[in-house]
């Protein structure tokens, strides 16, 4: 069992007839997701690559199962469309879209909020690659045929440094279980903490890669339930040595503001607590290599 | 996005807080004329950078004749201004506010912002203001207020006190204090700011609460809706290679080395900088080409990347996912022979269509370096930058 998603996982897309949308959707279809439908409010009744188009995503939970959704929607429409797919009861919300505004990103938290842990929906992104888990479902707009199935899980906030990982542990005859992209954006649906801890309790998880950036505690927060809670080895990489203070390397989150967060300050907290540091971008694949052959 | 003092001041003056009588210069005769029409016999004037800490780097100065003023505004016109916010580099000041001198009896910090992992807007007030407030954070944490706002109730009457008491507002000036407070959390939602320091919040004797610097910023991502607050950029702030990449929708950061750098995501651009770092170069840039890398817009990037005269080698870093290896060797190939190129050139490619992209290269028969993993590119890269530097010195020599 993989962690978010699987074989029979039943996905729609939101923004599903539009250009993006349709693009990744039929993607997804190739890859061997299993798409049920779609959403675009106004063009409900249709069929679009061979699937029913719904107005709402309370129709579509309700006619044909769906669980998890994946959002196209442009910037300024995608917070509604996060908290619609949240009420009307989906599990796994992935959040493509890039630019949505942080204030919108706090009202979503909030809203997401409203009901308890165990019955809130799961949301990662905006502003990622999504989630694959390898040999068994896609939902996101990954290369899919760069990941191998094994039992290697990794968390990034980038999405071409999560291929390059995938990539070097695949040169490696190494096989990744789930790979989730949890996004660049400041505030962001899960934190590294809450993807680790799907994957502290998944089976076919041996080993964790976290690869990290600038900006921010979720790393070390991460590093902290790692050393308290999780019996499997977690690997860190953080990126942005290189990085000034106070400038914004791309990712709206990836800025160093404050103390311990710059990439020097997290590889050293991330060592005191137990992780293994990929010292190079380049040592990726071998670091997670030993890590793995000494479990 | 930043914006300058004078403009946030006249935000907030609109959402109800006090500000001293001021006007905007672009000229010494015109800081002559401001000062006439406040009045008084003590004005400040105050260079317009985006910058805080400019009193320290004699961009702000008192100033108690109308020559006085002009001489000042004469000085600082035109002048580069480095502090400590601003980087070696320094920022031009093309403006002056006139403001009537406040005769201030006491100093405060405050300031509202969206605390990112507490997912919340956040009030940070201090009794004592002024300067050294960054200070006081690590000496004197205690005496720092945080108030945390939740965002489906907004900021409440009690939450407002607790702050004014806080600042040691006084009875009398409570309901006063309530409205600064209460105006400053409305400009903030209303306009999407990330940020609003008011430092110094004062007193004056005169018991009114002023507005004496404010400073705001915005959330880029949110410009598309605030068309007021986007109208306020002012590009003589931001580095000019930053403005051009802006406008090609590319992400470039200016940086102090001489290895220029193409690559497409933010992550792995700042993983293949660490790369070069560790294999004994400086990136002369962080540039971010996207995922739709056109052959248009790879050569704009090269474009930027090469009008850094300081650049001794570039590196081109793709991972092509929805991005096609073949598409991105075109555009590459399409620049190199678009641009006259003196610098050598390393090209890594990887992910969807690889071998086609890397053949594109070959058969091009341009003198193009090609690498094969992360590290083999930045070792590359480091390597020909190396006997360019070399190449140079023996020439003058």
């Amino acid at each position: 069992m993989a962690i978010l998603i699987d074989k029979s996982t039943r996905i729609i897309v939101q923004g599903f007839t539009g250009k993006i949308g349709s693009f990744h959707a039929q993607d997804m279809i190739n890859y061997g997701s299993n798409v049920v439908g779609g959403i675009t409010p106004g063009k409900g009744g249709q069929r679009h690559l061979g699937l029913p188009v719904f107005n709402t995503v309370k129709q579509a939970v309700h006619e044909v199962g769906a669980e998890a959704s994946i959002i196209f929607v442009p910037p300024a429409f995608a917070a509604d469309s996060i908290m619609e797919a949240a009420d009307a009861g989906i599990k796994y919300c992935v959040a493509i879209t890039d630019g949505i505004p942080t204030q919108d990103m706090m009202t979503v938290k909030n809203f997401l909020r409203r009901v308890p842990k165990e019955a809130r929906m799961m949301l990662t992104g905006p502003n990622c690659a999504g989630t694959i888990s390898p040999g068994k479902a896609m939902l996101g707009i990954m290369p899919g045929h760069i990941y191998k199935p094994g039992n290697v899980g990794i968390i990034g906030r980038s999405g071409t440094l999560g291929y390059e990982a995938a990539d070097q542990l695949k040169a490696l005859g190494i096989g990744v279980s789930t790979s989730v992209g949890i996004g660049g954006d400041p505030i962001n649906g899960s934190s590294h903490r809450d993807v680790l801890e799907r994957f502290a309790e998944d089976s076919e998880t041996k080993v964790v890669l976290m690869i990290g950036e600038i900006g921010g505690q979720q790393e070390i927060e991460a590093g902290i339930f790692a050393k308290e809670n999780m019996k499997k080895p977690l690997v860190a990489y953080i990126a942005g040595l290189t990085a000034p203070q106070g400038r914004r390397m791309g990712h709206a989150g990836a800025i160093i503001s404050s103390e311990g967060e710059s990439a020097a300050e997290k590889v050293a907290m991330l060592k005191e607590l137990g992780a293994t540091i990929c010292q190079t971008p380049s040592s990726m694949g071998e670091t997670v290599a030993r890590v793995l052959a000494a479990t | 996005m930043d914006i300058h003092e004078y403009q946030a001041k006249e935000i907030i003056s609109e959402y109800g807080v006090r500000i001293a009588e001021g006007g905007l210069a672009h000229s010494p005769e015109e800081a002559v004329q401001r000062a006439r029409e406040i009045g008084g016999d003590v004005w400040v004037v105050k260079a317009q950078i985006h910058s805080g800490a400019r009193g320290k780097a004699g961009g702000i100065k008192k100033c108690s004749s109308h020559a006085e003023v002009e001489a000042f505004t004469q000085e600082v016109l035109g002048k580069t201004l480095i502090t400590k916010q601003t980087g070696p580099a320094g920022k031009v000041c093309s403006r002056v506010y006139v403001e009537a001198a406040t005769d201030i009896a006491r100093e405060m910090y405050f300031c509202i912002l969206v605390d990112r992992s507490a997912e919340r807007i956040v009030m940070v007030g201090c009794a004592e203001g002024g300067m050294e407030i960054e200070e006081l954070a690590q000496t004197n944490p205690e005496k720092i207020k945080r108030i945390y706002i939740e965002p489906a109730v907004g900021l409440q009457d009690f939450q407002a006190r607790k702050m004014a008491f806080a600042l040691g507002i006084e009875n009398s000036h409570l309901n006063h204090a309530i409205k600064t407070i209460k105006g400053c959390y409305r400009a903030v939602r209303d306009l999407d700011a990330s940020m609003l320091e008011i430092n110094p919040l004062v007193f004056t004797r005169k018991g009114e609460l002023i507005a004496i610097d404010a400073k705001m910023n915005f959330d880029a991502n949110a410009l598309f809706r605030r068309h007021r607050i986007f109208e306020l950029r002012d590009k003589s702030q931001i580095d000019p290679r930053e403005v051009a990449a802006a406008d090609h929708d590319l992400s470039y950061i200016g940086l102090d080395g001489d290895i220029g750098c193409m690559i497409n995501g933010a992550g792995l651009a700042m993983a293949t900088m660490d790369m070069i770092k560790l294999a004994g170069g400086e990136p002369a840039n962080f540039l971010d080409v996207g995922g739709g890398a056109s052959a248009d817009r790879t050569e704009k990037a090269f474009r930027l990347v090469l009008a850094d005269k300081g650049v001794k080698a570039m590196l081109v870093n793709i991972f092509a996912g929805i991005n096609r290896c073949d598409w991105i060797a075109e555009g590459v190939v399409h620049a190199v022979r678009n641009i006259d190129m003196k610098v050598p050139l390393i090209v890594r490619l990887s992910g969807t269509n690889v071998e086609a992209g890397r053949r594109i290269i070959t058969e091009s028969g341009l003198p193009i370096i090609m690498a094969e993993t992360l590290a083999d590119a930045a070792e590359k890269a480091v390597k020909a930058r190396n006997e360019v530097v070399a190449r140079e010195s023996r020439g003058n020599t």
